[in-house]
């Protein structure tokens, strides 16, 4: 049912899609672009009110849209928060091409904002003044909203990747925690052996995960020059990838449960899943998702491909955007600026959300902060400086979610039969060719 | 008569049982086999719903480190129930209302306008009911979720997508009621009585409303009961046609509670999603307790020729 559902959602997706070209490109309004927001413009807005609508799941912002409304009165910010991911995307494509109820502020996940930033559905927030935030960003999420001198986002969170591991269970088999891949590959033999109901971790194919290990490995499959995009799957660091994770498969030593389940969760919490290389915003899951865990987890840095190596990766995390199609700019701009950059990021970061602003990164009370989920270990150190490890040539797809909803039918083959992960990839590059092509862009081979 | 009578002692060893078995149904035959099958059955549709009453009594850590089938340590169905009315700021609510609108509008209408139809459709000689019959036939064999794309975009032209016109509407089409409903009213009113409320002076609103309907009353809960539960099930619709979350209903609500764990940063509520199921499944079960009997008859009449 959930599959049927999700192909049809797809279906409706791609049919909203291509129309969101054709609105788009209809819309002639491309001369307001250019043209400058003065901070006096938006401080207008702001004093003369009126209401915006926003879409966006982050839990935080209920917070900072409450203090905001405090600050300024006459502003009413209609905070819609009951969807996420596929869902949110499919209503969000379907309000631009439908011309209607398009919201004021979208959040949007880094991997998805090619789509519509490529497709004009996205205010380019440049003119209103985002083009000076750049030096507050870390590279990698900055890297993620700007293209050229175009920003089409405000940072909201970042997910520099790191290892959480189930310290029991590592502890109660006499195990040391991974600090490279080749070392997990034996981590996971050695626990799977000691108790064949734990795995080192869970994969049944993940199209973000993979991505975000390719990216720490030092592959870089997608190249993207505005219509002109590469695909490619055949290079060193991918081979990194495919030879550990192989063995992984083949040795039976993943859990084959999808992430972000009820099974999953309980997996993390009976410690039958040991380990999870993640990005830095899973301690708030962990919190909520497995309170009954508590104290037996700990985070470290993610494993490194080569001993000493300290390249890391984004796993997730997402921006706020304003859509072309937004009623009140000036007034979407001004409440993504306070959430993303102004007062709003230490209200979120007190929260529990992972910030992607240096200076909160940088600060010393948010590094020392104990977690006491992890039995108070200071994490956010780990994690900043995973976060400064990030390299930021990255790029994904403007197609990107629909490549990571074909994913399973690719790669994902390579988790229940005999593909192998290089087949895999390989088909994935395919199908994702087939579909550039087809959506009219040119793929250099 | 009487040598039929006499045929059957012959048959059977002890003569008084053939006669007393017709009148007494609380007195089949066992057969061990059918008490397998239908415990087997029983186990397999009882389950889930003990599931969900066991487990809308634990909180999220304990789901997630206790067997699924036993309670937990904690005991939190009163704490759950409380929370999933209150958490953002009682949505939960908002949802059972709109459910409720759906139910009243949407199965209200379609069991009325399928009651019209079918009685006009058994009662009445009119041109082309040939061809009525074959899309009635035809819309049966149809799934609504075929339907749903097309209606979509037909809806979006109409501006009417993110209303609730957008989820009551195609619920007010129900062509397997329609066709239970004409079935029913072809065996269920006699034409003759039709003729003669008519020779005596009632006109066709009278007649239909005096004479058809109260013969018609068990067909009518029949066909509320499928269109009710059709449209208090009822997912996939809203869920293309509704964006704003004060519209949803509670099915699509708790799915969007449900996926609130597949996001970073997510609260994770499994348990409220639980006993938000427990709580949706309740007025369902109240109404089939509360129809059962006239439901029963309902699917029985006309089956026998008098």
């Amino acid at each position: 049912m959930r599959r049927t559902t999700s192909r049809i959602l797809r279906g409706i997706a791609l049919v909203s899609t291509l129309a969101l070209g054709a609105t788009a490109c209809g819309s002639s309004d491309d001369d307001s672009d250019t043209k400058a927001v003065s901070a006096a413009d938006i401080k207008a807005a702001l004093d003369k009110g009126g209401s915006i609508t926003v879409w966006a799941w982050e839990p935080t912002l209920k917070t900072v849209a409450a203090d905001f409304q405090k600050k300024y009165p006459k502003v009413k910010v209609n905070l819609v928060s009951e969807r996420s991911g596929d869902k949110h995307y499919t209503a969000l494509s379907n309000a631009i091409s439908a011309g209607k109820g398009v919201p004021d502020v979208a959040q949007v996940e880094y991997f998805a904002l090619g789509q519509y930033s490529l497709t004009k559905g996205l205010t380019n927030l440049a003119p209103y003044g985002a083009d000076k935030l750049a030096s507050k960003y870390t590279p990698g999420p900055w890297n993620a909203v700007s293209d050229g001198d175009k920003v089409y986002g405000l940072p909201m969170d970042s997910g520099p990747m790191a290892l959480f591991y189930n310290k029991k269970v590592f502890d109660k088999y006499k195990i040391a925690v991974p600090t490279t891949w080749d070392e997990y590959l034996d981590a996971a033999r050695k626990l799977h052996k000691a108790d064949p109901k734990v795995y080192i971790a869970n994969d049944a194919g993940d199209a973000g995960f993979t991505t975000s290990m390719l990216w720490q490995a030092g592959s870089r499959p997608y190249k993207v020059d505005g219509t002109k995009v590469g695909i490619n799957f055949d290079d060193a660091g991918a081979k990194k990838f495919e030879t550990v994770w192989q063995k992984l498969i083949d040795e039976k030593l993943l859990a084959p449960i999808n992430g972000w389940t009820d099974d999953w969760y309980k997996g993390l919490g009976d410690g039958s899943i040991a380990t999870l290389a993640s990005g830095a915003w899973m301690p708030a899951n962990f919190e909520t998702g497995v309170p009954g865990a508590k104290g037996q987890w700990r985070a470290a840095p993610l494993p490194a491909w080569t001993k000493g190596d300290k390249a890391s990766a984004e796993n997730g995390g997402s921006s706020l955007t304003v859509p072309e199609l937004a009623k009140n700019k000036e007034l979407a701009y001004a409440f993504t600026e306070y959430a993303n950059s102004g007062a709003g990021v230490a209200t979120r970061v007190s929260e529990g959300a992972f910030p992607a602003t240096k200076a909160q990164l940088e600060d010393p009370a948010f590094q020392s902060k104990k977690f006491d989920y992890f039995d108070g270990q200071e994490a956010n150190k780990i994690f900043a400086e995973s976060a400064a490890n990030v390299a930021s040539d990255w790029s994904y797809l403007p197609f990107q979610q629909y490549a990571n909803s074909i994913f399973n039918d690719t790669v994902g083959k390579a988790y229940v039969s005999s593909t192998t992960l290089a087949d895999g990839l390989k088909a994935w590059q395919d199908a994702s060719v087939k579909y550039g092509e087809e959506q009219g862009f040119t793929i250099e081979k | 008569m009487s040598t039929s009578v006499a045929a059957p002692p012959a048959k059977s060893a002890s003569p008084l049982r053939t006669p007393r078995k017709k009148h007494t149904p609380g007195k089949p035959k066992r057969s061990l086999l059918l008490t397998g099958l239908m415990a087997l059955m029983v186990l397999y549709t009882v389950a889930p719903l003990i599931w969900l009453v066991i487990n809308s009594t634990k909180t999220q850590a304990g789901l997630g480190s206790s067997n699924g089938l036993w309670f937990a340590h904690d005991f939190a169905l009163w704490d759950n129930i409380r929370t999933t009315f209150t958490y953002h700021d009682g949505i939960f609510v908002r949802w059972l209302l709109n459910t409720l609108l759906y139910v009243v509008l949407g199965a209200g209408g379609a069991t009325l306008l399928a009651v019209l139809g079918g009685y006009a459709l058994a009662k009445f000689d009119f041109p082309g009911k040939r061809g009525i019959f074959a899309v009635v036939i035809g819309a049966v064999a149809v799934p609504g979720t075929a339907l749903a794309v097309p209606t979509f975009l037909m809806f979006s032209k109409m501006g009417l997508t993110d209303t609730p016109w957008a989820v009551i509407i195609p619920s007010l089409v129900s062509p397997f009621g329609l066709y239970l409903m004409w079935v029913f009213a072809a065996e269920a009113i006699p034409t003759e009585l039709l003729e003669a409320a008519r020779m005596d002076g009632a006109n066709e609103v009278r007649t239909f409303f005096q004479v058809a309907l109260p013969l018609l009353a068990p067909g009518i809960v029949t066909v509320l009961l499928f269109t009710t539960v059709a449209t208090w099930n009822n997912y996939f619709l809203p869920l293309i046609m509704l964006k704003d979350p004060n519209w949803y209903p509670l099915t699509l609500g708790l799915s969007a509670w449900n996926s609130q764990a597949e996001t970073i940063g997510g609260d994770v509520i499994f348990n409220l999603v639980i006993t938000g199921s427990l709580i949706t499944i309740i007025p369902l079960i109240a109404a089939f307790l509360f129809l059962q009997k006239y439901w029963q008859s309902g699917l029985a009449a006309g089956s026998v020729k008098e």
